[in-house]
């Protein structure tokens, strides 16, 4: 058994043919991952007692020769910004450096009801703000393909994880792009499903209206599985739909003939020349197919990240507003009176880009601006969205590039907040109008980093976009 | 859009954030660069369209509500475990009232 190329079929096959116990899995996995993790930092907690008693319990089952769950005894990480009941959770900041949660959030209880085995918490951005990991107050991640490079972010502790072979599947959140980029620069799969898909209950709130929780793995079908298992109504997110869960993984098999994909001429105008290289490329390999491609138009791209910044900065400034040392985290030992103890807690504890981020959102929202920027934002999100509603008219699914260019030197771009927000371009728009899509392996730039291309389809359609990514994986050989 | 050290300091007390002279500083370039391209917006003629704040999906009316049933809520407890001073049942904080 080689640990770091686990796949969950295999994980399964292993367990029942006897070959390891779960107990025997779980123990190698963590000692694997605790040895290998100083490489990436890609982990901030292990959760070895945990991990230990979910093994067990699985091992119980298969004992007592009942059934197992889709995950039994697949070993995951979880992104330190989703609660997990008793087993630290950050959110990769100072000011939550001591939270233990008092609940688990709906995500990790489904995954370790599916057997899952939660081994520990990957290193994110503070708050999930971000688009190279760097923002982490535990350290940077480092991509595990390139080591001076950033494995982006803000997901980047879960994508270098799955890379690095220290889970076979993992969590992450997304709310710009934060598990497609990270993805797409670290080499694997990475899925934001449609908004509401997956119950947010117990994801520390960055920007409501935004935010998703999905899957990375190092094959298509994983990812399938994994958000099959976490997908669906949950009463204790009002915002979670109210709709059947497909068997993704069981349709992954019919065929994609005659799919009509969409290429948007405003996403290839400005990528790096390799990156473009790859993903035409790609569309050549679902032609062969038998996708039928043709061009479309999203007029309102280039005014989405102005919209995606201010509405996201507006929601995290009021959504933060509740770490201020009262009730858990870190508390400024250094005032007198309430008010300074509020402040001098948020001064003391937030990061720098969270800390920017707060003062933005509060500018936008403030007496005289609320009008000329939130709501002018609002307005033109449903623009972006109806650029979507109108493409999806004609075709039944998007192709293109997840971000302008490879992953980037760590440091490169830490210093420029302008210039980091503009490499999100092509995943906003997504999240903004809040439809499934993600990132699939699309091979490497001469030097060796891996290029994602992204795959959108219309809302409550990730089947058609599993299908594809799985059919585009098995035709082009683009297994991480 | 041009922000004054002043406006910063002003939206600092809004947003309840101790900063530093030279935050102070750096915020005032960081967001008057990010504005000034935000108001990229303007271009565009949004009067005729409705502010979106939600993706919202056709359902039935009571879809978002749950079933009315009971459930235990943390314990008075466990809610002040994360606490960074409790006592008697309550969070502790400052004096509020000046005496």
């Amino acid at each position: 058994m080689n640990i770091a190329k686990l796949t969950i079929p295999a994980v399964r096959d292993g367990l029942l043919g006897k070959q390891f116990s779960a107990v025997e899995l779980t123990t190698e996995a963590l000692r694997f991952a605790q040895d290998e993790n100083p490489k990436t930092n890609a982990y901030l907690t292990f959760s070895d007692q945990r991990a230990l008693a979910a093994a067990a319990r699985v091992d119980a089952l298969i004992a007592a020769g009942q059934p197992l769950g889709p995950l039994a005894g697949v070993p995951i990480a979880v992104k330190d910004v989703i609660v997990t009941k008793d087993v630290k959770t950050t959110c990769a900041s100072k000011i939550l450096s001591n939270y233990l949660p008092p609940y688990d959030s709906t995500a990790v209880e489904r995954l370790e009801a599916a057997g899952g085995i939660l081994l520990g918490k990957a290193n994110c951005d503070e708050f999930a703000m971000g688009s190279s990991n760097e923002n982490s107050a535990f350290g940077p991640v480092r991509n595990p393909v390139a080591l001076d490079r950033v494995p982006g972010g803000s997901s980047g502790g879960s994508a270098a994880a799955v890379v690095q072979g220290t889970a076979v599947v993992s969590l992450g959140s997304d709310t710009g792009g934060s598990i497609r980029q990270p993805a797409s620069f670290c080499g694997c799969v990475g899925v934001t499903p449609t908004y509401g898909r997956v119950s947010r209950y117990g994801l520390v709130a960055f920007a409501s209206s935004l935010d998703h929780i999905g899957p990375f793995s190092r094959n298509v079908a994983d990812s399938a599985t994994l958000l099959g298992a976490i997908a669906g109504r949950d009463p204790r997110d009002a915002t979670s739909a109210a709709r059947p869960v497909p068997d993704y993984a069981a349709l992954l098999g019919d065929s994609v003939q005659g799919l009509k994909l969409g290429l948007p001429k405003e996403y290839f105008a400005n990528l790096a020349p390799e990156t473009g290289d790859r993903i035409m490329a790609g569309v050549e390999v679902l032609k062969k197919l038998g996708c039928e491609i043709s061009e479309v138009s999203l007029p309102h791209t280039e005014y989405a990240i102005a919209t995606y910044y201010i509405l996201c900065t507006a929601e995290l400034s009021a959504n933060l507003s509740r770490f201020d040392g009262v009730r858990y985290g870190v508390r400024s030992p250094n005032s007198h009176t309430l008010a300074d103890m509020y402040k001098n807690t948020r001064g003391e504890g937030f990061g720098a880009e969270v800390k920017r981020r707060i003062m933005l959102g509060s500018y936008v929202l403030s007496h005289g601006y609320y009008d000329a920027f939130y709501r002018k934002a609002q307005k033109v999100r449903r623009l972006l969205t109806e650029d979507f509603t109108r493409a999806f008219e004609h075709v039944d699914a998007l192709i293109t590039p997840v971000s302008p260019f490879p992953a980037f030197k760590i440091g490169e771009k830490v210093n420029d907040p302008i210039q980091m927000y503009l490499s999100d371009i092509y995943t906003i728009t997504g999240s903004l109008a809040g439809v499934p899509c993600m990132s699939v392996p699309c091979g490497t730039t001469a030097e060796g980093l891996p290029v994602g291309m992204q795959i959108l389809t219309n809302h409550f359609a990730e089947d058609v976009m599993f299908r594809l990514a799985h059919q585009f994986e098995k035709a082009g050989g683009f297994t991480a | 859009m041009k922000l004054t050290e002043e406006n910063v300091r002003y939206v600092a007390g809004l947003a309840n954030l101790t900063l530093s002279d030279q935050e102070i500083h750096q915020y005032t370039a960081d967001l008057s660069g990010i504005l000034s391209h935000m108001e990229k917006l303007n271009q565009l003629d949004t009067s005729h369209v409705e502010p979106m704040t939600q993706v919202l999906f056709a359902g039935q009316e009571n879809d978002s509500l749950r079933e009315d049933i009971e459930h235990t809520p943390l314990s008075n407890d466990v809610a002040l475990a994360n606490a960074p001073l409790a006592g008697a049942g309550y969070f502790k904080v400052p004096k509020v009232i000046e005496r």
